[in-house]
């Protein structure tokens, strides 16, 4: 039964949605995490997925984790492109025999119809360059729509999963546009409310779609970005090195937030147009680098079951 | 007479892995049954998104039954002798053998061994695990709990059952037991994942093609197909279009759905003025739908989708949720070619026409094309001035080609190609005609990047060819000056395929071009391009620094000086050292040509024998003299004339060793021709040394190789008859130095030493 105020409404309000899936996924058994408090390219490159991914230990956590991806700004005027967006994260370690059902009812509990919708599993083999990590799953499809990224994690940080995660990723905006029936994101209806207590998606978030593009595209400074990525890079080696030589790797989570760092300088010189098709592969090995040994300092800890 | 029915059931196969699997599950079972003696009258694969299934019919009951006949002792040997083989053979007494004569050996024990064969299903349960643990994928995985174990079951996505069973036909029906990784076998499947998700018990063929077919799954992938194709027709028909057909993609959508339906959905007609190579690239990659083209071949603004669900409400909705993304990508291809005709705000000034302005964007920004090789711009710079170089040689005109070469690289920045990265070059094109760029040299932009692969078309016209080499040749001649040659597997740069690009638009094309000239001059520009990147990063430093605060000084100037100094350490260009690098990627020509060579099926010893020859940069010369050393080899005359060269090599080898090196050097004094044989030979040399040598001159190969040939009698006789290594040394020198201007006549149209065979 959805819920009778609109505001909790998957099908009526953003938050609805979120809080929605939020509710389905605590029932799974999963933590319900916060995001990370880090400029991040996916809900992958939150450590409660990169690094617990990584070892023996069970996990299961769900979180929502704003994304930026500089390069897809469009100045607020595209109605389906953003700069910053919303993804949910599951994670499932080991992934589950059921879990297409589990991701199905997910979709029905927010108010799919699978009578009326056609969803499907299309190959999608997921790989982040710059994590080190792959795995074989499948984009999922309604209507023709994407609407999540399915996948069996095999390898991250370069190291091979045993056991294998299973990572559940929903576009939210996408989602709730489709389960909204809405053609532009900015008209998504936030909070469920109508008349003047109304909030759209483009109220709160339109204004900085706007600016961020002009950051990311105009007057990001690529001098002090290049910079930040070397120093990262550096910082993040550092770390590395002065958390080691013990049994124990002491110092794993801080030097991968360096590792997230960089990366984000990545895309941000990527998006702002001065790293050329040639350079932009080794920009890629050099983040790589870190995640694989940050990878490797985390087997080392006690979260990475040493 | 069995019947065996096995599906493999799994999460969603990746479409264009399925045909190749079913094909696999066919080849490896059956070839299994035949190892063990089990032969079938058919088989049949079948493959849908969620199984694998294959149908073995006319299979025995059980393997033969196994007669194998053992030789013992001759009869009245030792009793040990008669105790082993009865041991070894598995009887109890001896009179349960019998007794054979050999007219040698004399009488002698055999026993006859039957070894009674094991079920169908035994076989059939072993085999089975075996297939599924070893099945070839292109790419598996793991997962669940399972996958801690190295040893875990690996399939293309998690299997989740297995149906196996053996039926006779009117008669009983057997489940084959096994179990792998944990999943056993049954008798169970399931239909459609929404429409018929019940578990179905299923005993036979016949059942199981009926019951799926009541459970929505349509088992046969090319049913699939023509069920698509034909629906598509009809639906596209009915409003007056035609479907444009797509082999690749229907292949692909049939592996996408267990029970297909057809739906058309819409979109609005302005979207048709963008290029109809974006439309239908933005609906078939990202949609995998197919386009529609109206009576007069135009395409509509319609498409065609084919979803897997029979919905409630006829499939309105579907139609609707396809219709809204297709619009939604569209819009953004839109917005991109609008944007990319139009004036680019910032750069208004620098140029009125849209793609010049792209350009000056592009040198604006600084866009780095290697850390070491500098910027695109100076990039661009390099390959314009390479294709003014070219174009005369290539018969193109200088002002185009180089108009192009400048412009080839501007739509990089355009939003279209920072979209579609695969439309880089065709939206030059179009962005070049839109603002009334020559015919040539829009042709030229789309066709610099080619050929692509091995497969792809080349460039024909003079104009295309000066920039496709341009960009070819800067490319090798950047990445060799700085020393970033491909190694074994490595070849990140795709270089390897550049000097085949080079080598398939020069060899294709017919086209006379010495490379020494294009590939030095290529060099060249990038070592001054290293250097002036050198320069930059010093003044980088200093601009960073001053920036910061750093203040004025000689503290500043210190630095300034280091930082210098360490940009100078390296090698500045010079000549030799230019010639050092373009003789390398010559020698990499020569590699890559050999590849491409013997790929046609050229001999490698004969591309040996020629390249041996000093000077060889005109690929299509090398070419030709290969293919005439060919067919002179294949002749008798040439295959003597062969030996007789080895013979006289051999002899100089060896006396040479002796006297040193060059010591028979000279010309031969014809008054010391003492043999009728050895003045025939150098009056046949003379005539015959100048004539290979005139005709290899003007490029007629085979002349000069039949010139050659014709020594074949003189050199005969000359071995006959003569002896080289005479007791008067004056004899023997003049001699050797015969048999040297032989060496030198036959090595004006090729190595001959290096010749196999």
């Amino acid at each position: 039964m959805p819920p009778a105020d609109s505001s909790l409404d998957p099908t009526k309000s953003f938050q609805g949605l979120i809080l929605t899936l939020q509710t389905f996924w605590a029932r799974q058994g999963c933590l319900i995490l916060q995001p990370y408090d880090m400029e991040v390219g996916a809900g992958t490159f939150h450590p409660a997925t990169t690094l617990r991914s990584l070892g023996p230990k069970p996990w299961r956590a769900a979180y929502v984790q704003p994304s930026r991806r500089p390069k897809d700004g469009r100045y607020g005027e595209n109605p389906n492109r953003l700069q910053h967006y919303y993804q949910y994260q599951v994670i499932l370690k080991p992934s589950p025999e059921n879990l297409q059902d589990l991701y199905l009812e997910s979709l029905r509990a927010i108010g799919v119809d699978m009578g009326l919708h056609d969803v499907r599993f299309v190959e999608d083999d997921w790989e982040s360059p710059t994590l080190g990590a792959w795995g074989l799953g499948w984009e999922c499809w309604c209507d023709g729509m994407e609407v999540s990224q399915f996948t069996y994690f095999q390898q991250v940080a370069g190291f091979e999963c045993a056991p294998v995660s299973g990572e559940l990723t929903y576009g939210l905006e996408r989602l709730a546009m489709y389960v909204q029936g809405v053609e532009n994101v900015y008209d998504l209806n936030f909070n469920g409310r109508e008349g003047e207590a109304r909030v759209s998606y483009g109220d709160v978030f339109k204004q900085a779609e706007q600016e961020y593009s002009r950051f990311n595209f105009e007057h990001a400074d690529t001098a002090i970005l290049f910079q930040h990525f070397k120093d990262a890079e550096a910082e993040c080696r550092s770390l590395l090195e002065r958390g080691a030589g013990g049994e124990r790797h002491l110092m794993a989570l801080p030097a991968y937030d360096q590792c997230i760092k960089a990366s984000h300088a990545f895309n941000l010189l990527d998006a702002r147009g001065v790293i050329s098709v040639t350079e932009r592969q080794s920009y890629i090995l050099r983040v790589r680098e870190l995640a694989k040994a940050c990878g490797a300092a985390w087997l080392k800890t006690a979260g990475g079951g040493a | 007479m069995p019947d065996l029915l096995l599906e493999l059931f799994s999460e969603e196969m990746p479409a264009r892995m399925q045909r190749q699997a079913a094909e696999d599950l066919k080849r490896l079972i059956t070839n299994a049954l035949v190892d063990r003696n089990l032969a079938y009258e058919g088989a049949q694969a079948f493959v849908t998104p969620r199984r694998l299934a294959l149908h073995v019919v006319g299979l025995p009951a059980a393997q033969p039954t196994l007669r194998e006949a053992r030789k013992g002792p001759r009869v009245g040997a030792p009793e040990a002798a008669v105790q082993g083989f009865l041991k070894s053979a598995g009887l109890a007494r001896i009179e349960d053998a019998t007794i054979e004569n050999d007219p040698k050996k004399g009488a002698f024990y055999v026993a006859t061994i039957e070894r009674p064969g094991r079920t169908t299903s035994e076989a059939v349960a072993e085999i089975v695990p075996a297939v599924v643990r070893a099945f070839p994928w292109p790419k598996s995985m793991r997962w669940g709990e399972a996958s801690v174990r190295p040893d875990a079951l690996r399939w293309v996505r998690p299997l989740r059952g297995i149906l196996c069973t053996l039926a006779t036909p009117h008669d009983a029906a057997e489940v084959v037991p096994f179990a792998v990784d944990g999943i056993e076998s049954g008798q169970f499947t399931r239909g459609h994942r929404f429409l018929a998700p019940a578990p179905i018990d299923v005993r036979r063929y016949d059942d199981y093609v009926d019951a799926l077919m009541k459970a929505k799954v349509v088992l046969d992938a090319d049913r699939r197909k023509a069920i698509i194709a034909e629906d598509a027709k009809s639906l596209a028909f009915a409003q007056g279009l035609e479907l444009v057909e797509d082999e690749g993609l229907l292949e692909e959508v049939a592996g996408l759905v267990e029970w297909p339906v057809v739906l058309m959905g819409e979109f609005e007609a302005d979207y048709l003025n963008i290029p109809p190579e974006v439309v239908r690239a933005t609906i078939r990659a990202n949609q995998k739908c197919f386009v529609l083209r109206d009576a007069d071949g135009r395409l509509a603004n319609r498409f065609i989708l084919v979803s897997n669900l029979i919905a409630s409400d006829g499939g309105a909705a579907i139609a609707a949720g396809n219709a809204r993304v297709v619009r939604a990508r569209l819009s953004d291809a839109r917005h991109f070619w609008l944007t990319d005709l139009h004036d680019l705000p910032d750069y208004k000034d620098k140029s009125e026409k849209p793609l010049d302005q792209r350009l000056a964007k592009l040198e604006a920004l600084e866009i780095v094309f290697h850390e070491k090789l500098g910027t695109q711009a100076e990039r661009i710079e390099r390959i314009e001035t390479l294709a003014r170089e070219i174009a005369p040689l290539v018969g193109a005109d200088v002002a185009l080609a180089a108009r192009a070469a400048r412009l080839a690289k501007a739509d990089l920045v355009t939003e279209m190609v920072g979209e579609f990265p695969e439309l880089q070059g065709l939206m030059g094109r179009y962005y070049a005609t839109h603002q009334g760029e020559e015919a040539s040299v829009a042709d030229a932009i789309e066709e610099h990047y080619k050929p692509q692969g091995p497969n792809d078309r080349i460039p024909a016209s003079p104009v295309s060819i000066a920039v496709a080499l341009a960009d070819k040749l800067d490319t090798l001649g950047g990445f060799w000056a700085i020393d970033e040659k491909p190694t074994g597997s490595k070849d990140p740069y795709a270089l390897r395929r550049a000097a085949l690009g080079v080598i398939r638009i020069v060899l294709e094309n017919g086209l006379r071009l010495p490379l020494t000239g294009p590939l030095g001059a290529a060099v060249w520009g990038a070592l001054l391009d290293v250097e002036f990147a050198r320069e930059d990063e010093a003044g980088a430093v200093v601009h960073s620094l001053e920036k910061r605060g750093f203040p004025k000084g000689p503290e500043l100037d210190e630095i300034v000086g280091a930082v210098s100094r360490a940009a100078r350490r390296a090698q500045v260009p010079d000549d030799a050292r230019l010639a050092a690098i373009t003789r390398s990627l010559l020698d990499f020509f020569a590699d890559r040509l050999k590849v491409y060579l013997r790929d046609k099926g050229a001999r490698h010893d004969l591309i040996d024998a020629v390249y041996a020859l000093p000077g060889q940069d005109d690929l299509l010369m090398v070419v030709w003299r290969v293919e005439a050393l060919g067919r002179l080899l294949d002749t008798e005359d040439g295959r003597n004339l062969l030996a007789g060269y080895r013979r006289a090599a051999n002899i100089l080898r060896a006396e040479e060793k002796r006297d040193g090196a060059g010591a028979f050097a000279g010309v031969h004094d014809p008054a010391k021709l003492a043999l009728p044989a050895e003045r025939d030979l150098a009056d046949a040399l003379a005539a015959a040394g100048a004539a290979a040598r005139e005709r290899a001159g003007r490029e007629d190969f085979e002349g000069a190789m039949r010139a050659l040939a014709g020594l074949r009698p003189p050199v005969d006789a000359f071995f006959l008859d003569v002896t080289v290594n005479a007791d008067d040394p004056a004899l023997r020198l003049n001699r050797l130095r015969l048999l040297g201007e032989l060496r030198e006549a036959v090595h004006a149209v090729a190595d001959f030493s290096k010749v196999a065979g």
